[in-house]
């Protein structure tokens, strides 16, 4: 049986600046039918800094985590943000191969974490337990406006050996939950590359220029938009986006959702509720001409391309399922 | 061209003691040059990391662990990803600069002021207070005015008190507990 009970790890970034991505998440989970728990007093993964500056330290903040959850007697924790999934990834990967490790962080902990709890990106929970056709279920509105470019950013996907979920250079797990709702995705070539992640704040220059380039080849692409499912990234893309314009002498204006507003909205949720008035470039002019579902069938060839795209997107998905079943069989 | 003197630039054991903190066989590289090919950060290092990978080959501590593509790697992962050899390179890098860190050569310091911001609201609420992050940093760093451009914009995001947790003197044991250990 397909799990449908979790441990919701929102984390620390859902909490602020990126309270959207959460409130989103949360809606759609709850539409998909998905039980979702919070683990009590949960604390912050340690992210990048921790393990730039110990390895047991940042082994120790995420497992703290991973051992509340062991005690909820849930075997899955899954969190919407990459770096936190990563953070849980790598701890448990080096707990469960490193004896000494384990030890070590184990000390530092007043309840240890045995390595049974794994964690899962939430894009994950909803692409593979959940399934395109449940989603697909659940659609009641049409987006015709929307052309996506998606964006997976450096650490959902990888590295494979760790990241086990997707394709590391070419990921499809987001443009095919879009396509599933009848959303026009574009081919878009800078899926993976980096926006700079951290460094906005010590190191704005270079984060600009990489930002700029991402921005760039979304543009060219011919996408209207950028879908995300990290809030880094979202908030490099979109909160930057002025300064970018400003330093590379740019004039975008490309509003950057999460993948879950999106599916949000194509489940017929209003955009204050999925929290889309807190972005600031504003994606209002891209959906103001969602209709119910069903009117669109005297509409354009456009569109019934689209829904043939969903109708295809979702045989593929159920073969990539069967392939990931093999892998995951065969390690 | 820069000239090495093997016998006094370089330390035979390094290449062991990166493979014995990163668990990672930093021998089997052999130059092929895909990590740096890929890596987008190329552009900012002092050294590319293909060269910093044969740089710990041939034990040039010193420069390794005082190069500033240490502090500027993201561990995006593309070289991870890519390497014929299997070689985790992003968690070397990682290695690298736990090293660093622990023998205090900061080469690049406004990252490491901002790491410290982070781990000290870490610390303090056990969870990350943006807020507090980076008005520490802009204290601490002497660069008062970052991002005061985003104020008016970001300010719909932004929450004005910590989420402290209960227990959060556990969180604070923990990070402490690191530090003790230095």
């Amino acid at each position: 049986m397909i799990e449908r009970e979790y441990a919701y790890y929102a984390g620390c970034s859902l909490e602020g600046t990126a309270s959207s991505y959460d409130r989103s998440i949360r809606a759609i989970l709850k539409d998909l039918g998905v039980v979702i728990k919070e683990p009590v007093d949960w604390s912050c993964c340690g992210s990048t800094p921790a393990h730039a500056m110990d390895h047991v330290l940042a082994g120790a903040l995420a497992a703290r985590n991973l051992a509340i959850v062991e005690r909820m007697e849930t075997a899955t924790l899954t969190t919407p943000c990459p770096s936190c999934l990563s953070a849980f990834k790598k701890a448990r990967a080096k707990i469960l191969t490193d004896k000494s490790f384990k030890d070590e962080v184990n000390q530092l902990l007043d309840d240890p974490y045995e390595g049974t709890v794994k964690a899962k990106s939430t894009l994950q929970v909803i692409y593979e337990d959940v399934g395109l056709d449940a989603v697909v279920a659940k659609v009641t509105t049409i987006l015709p406006d929307l052309k996506a470019a998606c964006y997976y950013g450096c650490i959902l996907s990888r590295p494979p050996r760790l990241a086990a979920f997707d394709d590391p250079e070419n990921p499809v797990s987001m443009d095919r939950l879009l396509a599933a709702c009848g959303i026009e995705v574009r081919d878009f070539a800078f899926k993976t590359e980096c926006c700079g992640a951290a460094f906005g704040v010590p190191k704005r220059e270079m984060v600009l220029r990489l930002t700029h380039k991402v921005l760039n080849m979304v543009q060219d692409c011919g996408a209207n938009c950028v879908v995300v499912a990290c809030p880094l990234c979202q908030q490099n893309l979109d909160l930057r986006q002025a300064q970018v314009n400003r330093a590379m002498g740019s004039s975008f204006s490309l509003p950057v959702l999460y993948f879950s507003q999106v599916l949000g909205l194509a489940f017929g949720y209003s955009p204050v509720e999925l929290g889309l008035d807190k972005h600031i470039v504003s994606v209002d002019r891209l959906i103001r001409s969602r209709s119910p579902k069903g009117t669109e069938e005297t509409a354009s060839p456009a569109k019934s391309a689209a829904r043939k795209n969903a109708a295809r997107g979702a045989e593929e998905t159920n073969r990539e399922r069967e392939r990931i079943a093999s892998v995951v069989k065969e390690t | 061209m820069e000239t090495v003197r093997l016998a006094s630039d370089t330390l035979n054991d390094f290449a062991a003691e990166v493979s014995q903190a990163t668990g990672q066989d930093v021998v089997r590289c052999y130059q092929c040059g895909n990590c740096t090919a890929g890596c987008p950060y190329t552009e900012f290092f002092d050294y590319p990391v293909s060269q910093i990978m044969r740089m710990i080959q041939t034990g040039q501590r010193e420069k390794v662990l005082n190069s500033k593509a240490l502090w500027l790697c993201a561990t995006c992962e593309t070289c991870s990803t890519r390497c014929p050899c299997e070689i985790d390179v992003a968690d070397v890098m990682d290695g690298l600069r736990n090293i660093a860190y622990r023998e205090k050569r900061f080469t690049e310091k406004d990252i490491r002021t901002f790491y410290e911001s982070f781990l000290t609201s870490l610390k303090n609420h056990g969870r990350i207070f943006e807020l507090e992050i980076i008005a520490r940093y802009n204290l601490k760093s002497g660069h008062l005015l970052t991002d005061a451009d985003l104020g008016p914009k970001v300010m719909k995001q932004l929450h004005f008190t910590p989420k402290r947790i209960k227990g959060r003197d556990k969180v604070a044991r923990i990070v402490k507990k690191f530090m003790e250990k230095k």
